[in-house]
C-alpha cells in the first residue's frame, strides 16, 4: 500500500502545481512602478498639439492613463468599455497614444522626418477616435514610445490607475473587460476618491 | 548549371544587401559589444523566451536604442540594468536576485534533491536490513527445495 501511495501523492501535487502555473497568464508581469509616483513626462496633446500635458497637471485628482493605438487591435475591443466608462465617468481618463506611426510597421521610417511624422500620427489618432468614439479627456501623442519606456509599456493596451498624489496605484495590462472594470477599477477609484 | 546557380545566389545576395540597418554604433565595437553583453542578459517582454539581443519586436529594438544612448552616454552596467528593473520589474532579468519572493526559485531545486536523496537513503537501509533479516533456509526448506530440483531435472 505504502509503496503505491507515495508517488501518488508526488502524482498529486505535480498535477496541482501544473495546474495552478499553466492557468497563470504570463503576461501578467507584475509592475515595479505600482506603488511609486507616475513618471513624469510633457507630451502635445492630440487636440491642441502647441499645449503639453504632464501628470503634474493631475495634481489632487485620481485618474486613468490608458495607452492606445489605432493600429492595436485589442484596443478596439476595450474602446467600447472605455466609452461606455467615459459617460458615467467621475475621473478624467487620459489616453497615451502609442507610436501611433512607427508602431504601425507600415511605414519606412527612415524617409519620414518627425514633423511629417507628427502630423501623420494626429491624423490617424483623430480619425480613430471619429470613428470609435472618443472615451478620453485628452491624449498625449508619445511618438517614439520613450514615455511608453519609462511606464514599463509592453503590449498595447495598458491602463494605469493613479491616485491624487500622483502614485501608480494599479496597472492592468491588456484589453478591460466589462469585469475588470466593475471589478477592480471601479472599486479603487472609489476607494480612492474618498 | 553552376553559371546559374551563381547567377541565383548573386541575384539573392543584391536583395539581401540594403537589408541591414546601419548600426549607429558600428563605428564604435567596444560599445557594441557591451550592448550585446548587457542585452543578451535582459529578458524580452514581448517574446518573453528571447533575449533583447536576439528579439526583433519593437519593444527590443527601442530597448537597444535607449541601452545604446545609456552607454553613450556614459552610464555604467549596473545603472543600465536597474533602469531596466525599475521600468519592467525583476522579469527581465535572466538572472534574478536572491530575495523573499524568489527564495523559491533559489532554493526550491536544491530542496527538492534534498528531499530525493533522504528518501534514497532511507529506502536502500531498508532494504538492506530486510536482506540480512531474511535468515538461512532451514534443514526442511533445503531438502524441500532440492527435492523440486530433482523433479525438474528428470522429467
Amino acid at each position: 500500500m505504502n509503496r503505491f501511495l507515495w508517488p501518488l501523492l508526488g502524482f498529486i501535487v505535480l498535477v496541482v502545481f501544473l495546474a495552478v502555473g499553466l492557468n497563470l497568464n504570463p503576461r501578467d508581469v507584475p509592475s515595479p512602478l505600482v506603488g511609486k509616483p507616475a513618471p513624469a513626462f510633457a507630451l502635445p496633446v492630440l487636440a491642441t498639439p502647441d499645449k503639453t500635458f504632464g501628470p503634474k497637471d493631475m495634481a489632487g485628482k485620481v485618474w486613468l492613463l490608458n495607452v492606445w493605438s489605432s493600429w492595436c487591435v485589442s484596443c478596439r475591443q476595450e474602446h467600447p468599455v472605455l466609452v461606455e466608462f467615459s459617460k458615467r465617468a467621475s475621473v478624467p481618463l487620459v489616453g497615451l497614444n502609442y507610436k501611433e506611426v512607427r508602431g504601425d510597421g507600415e511605414f519606412d521610417m527612415g524617409k519620414m522626418g518627425p514633423e511629417e511624422e507628427k502630423q501623420l500620427a494626429q491624423k490617424r489618432a483623430d480619425q480613430w477616435l471619429t470613428q470609435h468614439g472618443n472615451p478620453y479627456t485628452l491624449s498625449v501623442l508619445d511618438l517614439d514610445g520613450r514615455v511608453g519606456i519609462d511606464y514599463g509599456v509592453y503590449g498595447v493596451p495598458e491602463t494605469y490607475v493613479i491616485d491624487k498624489t500622483g502614485t501608480i496605484r494599479m496597472k492592468h495590462t491588456g484589453p478591460i473587460t466589462p469585469d475588470v472594470l466593475g471589478g477592480k477599477i471601479l472599486p479603487l477609484i472609489g476607494e480612492l476618491s474618498k | 548549371m553552376k553559371r546559374l546557380l551563381l547567377a541565383l545566389c548573386l541575384a539573392l545576395a543584391a536583395h539581401l544587401a540594403p537589408a541591414g540597418e546601419a548600426a549607429p554604433l558600428a563605428a564604435d565595437p567596444v560599445a557594441e559589444k557591451r550592448l550585446v553583453k548587457l542585452s543578451e542578459q535582459l529578458r524580452c517582454l514581448v517574446c518573453q523566451n528571447q533575449n533583447i539581443a536576439d528579439s526583433h519586436a519593437e519593444l527590443a529594438e527601442d530597448l537597444r536604442r535607449e541601452i545604446r544612448g545609456m552607454i553613450q552616454a556614459g552610464k555604467s552596467d549596473k545603472e543600465i540594468i536597474d533602469f531596466m528593473v525599475a521600468r519592467y520589474g525583476d522579469f527581465v532579468l535572466y538572472n534574478p536576485p536572491f530575495k523573499a519572493t524568489t527564495v523559491l526559485l533559489w532554493v526550491g531545486p536544491l530542496a527538492l534533491m534534498l528531499v530525493g536523496l533522504v528518501a534514497l537513503g532511507r529506502y536502500l537501509k531498508q532494504r538492506n536490513q530486510r536482506i540480512t533479516d531474511d535468515a538461512p533456509l532451514s534443514d526442511e526448506d533445503a531438502k524441500r527445495a532440492e527435492a523440486l530440483l530433482n523433479e525438474t531435472k528428470h522429467s
